[in-house]
């Protein structure tokens, strides 16, 4: 049986491992190689590294991180932040990438998800939605959810979803950072009407909260950061927690 | 020295950097005396089958990896090349095993992607592993169960993880991506 999966992300800045709380008020949280390790140790199923300055002066050091990773990764890894254009994928696949992770360009140019798929397959593009409600809806935010785009999230969802997107990341923001559980409702809304796995990620708090969005939605994964970066939650009691309560998880 | 088959398929850097985690030196090459001269050779991919096909037959890649004598291991799109015919792009492919590749009816998410767990091991790539290991798989068309099967997965239906025949050797799902059972899967084939 396919397996629900569980995947940290660390959040990179400058070379370094960082977590905001929605989305402000950074952080440090370590060193990204040792962190990543320490997961595959400890069960994770797929690790995503998003780079969250990404300013294309520092574009070689996050291909010099993901050429590291990949020398010590034995996992599935995503990389994501500021990925524009079809080279700047290639270069990262090149370093070792297994998916790429796009969010604000795909919005601004949504040919780039068409363009990954064709060259690397629809495996390997990772449609990342930042998504907020606002005025009874929820919509699509970019630029590191500080600039609303007024798309609804279900909308854009299914286009990327046509377009050749393989995966969706879908963050909410209203939830992220805040432990409360992950944002049920929009989370079983997409996952409903799209034939590809849906990441759910924002909000992740206590263990309960995996069980009750694999019992509830059609997510196919879940993604969290700080309670895995300070061990509130470690992943293998997740694990056989998951596992106790009949979710098909990986259990080393 | 382990050759891994170069052509225009992703996939060849991690497959790399698991030898080279394992302690072997490796050469990626498309060049047809390395290939024949190599003591194993890895056949890794993520692409699409018909392009991959054509690419190789303009090289004259494919008469290589049929006259290869040493352990060859296909890895995803790899094993999918090595069957005889696949549905994505009606592709006629290198017919080492007798299976046909076809395309996940979408009754469920598709691709299948994620881990999922494999048995009914035959043959000295699984010494050591024990049944319903979990491996990680991404891929879209899965091959027939035939007399070859060396494993089997079920997603949809019941299709085979992995082939053995003679020399030839293949796994649809990613050994250098599946952590601690995949780096065993990788050595017991590196000390065929």
């Amino acid at each position: 049986m396919l397996k629900k999966r569980i995947i940290p992300c660390l959040d990179i800045q400058n070379g370094r491992t960082v977590k905001g709380i929605n989305f402000i008020g950074i952080k440090d949280a370590g060193d990204p190689i040792e962190l990543a390790k320490k997961y595959v140790c400890q069960g994770a199923d797929e690790l995503v590294f998003l780079d969250i300055t990404a300013t294309i002066e520092k574009r070689a050091t996050l291909h010099a991180l993901v050429s590291e990773i990949s020398k010590e990764i034995d996992l599935p890894f995503t990389v994501g932040g500021g990925i524009n254009s079809i080279e700047d994928a290639a270069k990262v696949i090149a370093a070792g990438a297994d998916k790429i992770a796009i969010n604000s360009s795909a919005i601004k140019r949504p040919e780039l998800i068409t363009e990954i798929a064709a060259r690397f397959g629809s495996q390997c593009v990772v449609l990342a939605i930042d998504t907020k409600y606002v005025d009874g809806e929820w919509q699509v935010f970019i630029n590191g959810g500080r600039t609303p785009t007024k798309l609804k999230t279900i909308d854009w969802a299914k286009t990327a979803v046509g377009l050749g997107a393989g995966e969706i990341l879908l963050t909410s923001m209203n939830n992220d950072g805040t432990k409360k559980g992950f944002a049920l409702d929009i989370v079983n809304t997409v996952s409903e009407a799209i034939n590809i796995p849906v990441i759910a990620s924002g909000g992740a708090g206590s263990m309960e909260d995996f069980k009750v969005l694999f019992n509830t939605t059609k997510a196919t994964a879940g993604l969290a950061a700080s309670i895995f970066h300070y061990g509130e939650i470690p992943i293998p009691e997740l694990k056989s927690y998951l596992k106790t309560n009949q979710i098909p998880v990986r259990c080393k | 020295m382990i050759a891994i088959l170069k052509y225009n398929a992703g996939n060849i850097k991690s497959v790399e950097n698991a030898l080279l985690r394992l302690g072997y030196d490796c050469v990626v090459t498309d060049d047809k005396t390395t290939l024949l001269e190599a003591d194993k050779v890895i056949f890794p991919g993520v692409g699409e089958a018909k392009s991959a096909m054509r690419y190789l037959k303009n090289k004259g890649l494919d008469q290589v990896i049929l006259n290869l004598k040493q352990p060859v291991l296909g890895i995803c799109l790899g094993l999918q090349l090595m069957c005889s015919e696949s549905e994505e792009g009606n592709t006629r492919c290198l017919g080492i095993f007798k299976n046909k590749v076809l395309r996940f009816e979408e009754t469920d998410l598709v691709p299948h992607m994620g881990w999922n767990n494999i048995n009914r091991f035959k043959g000295e790539l699984f010494e050591g592993i024990e049944s319903d290991a979990d491996t990680y798989f991404v891929h879209s068309y899965y091959a027939e169960l035939s007399e070859d099967t060396a494993a089997i997965c079920e997603y949809i239906v019941p299709f085979s993880a992995s082939l053995e025949k003679k020399n030839f050797y293949a796994t649809q799902f990613h050994p250098e991506k599946s952590a601690g059972i995949g780096q065993k899967i990788l050595k017991n084939f590196l000390e065929l």
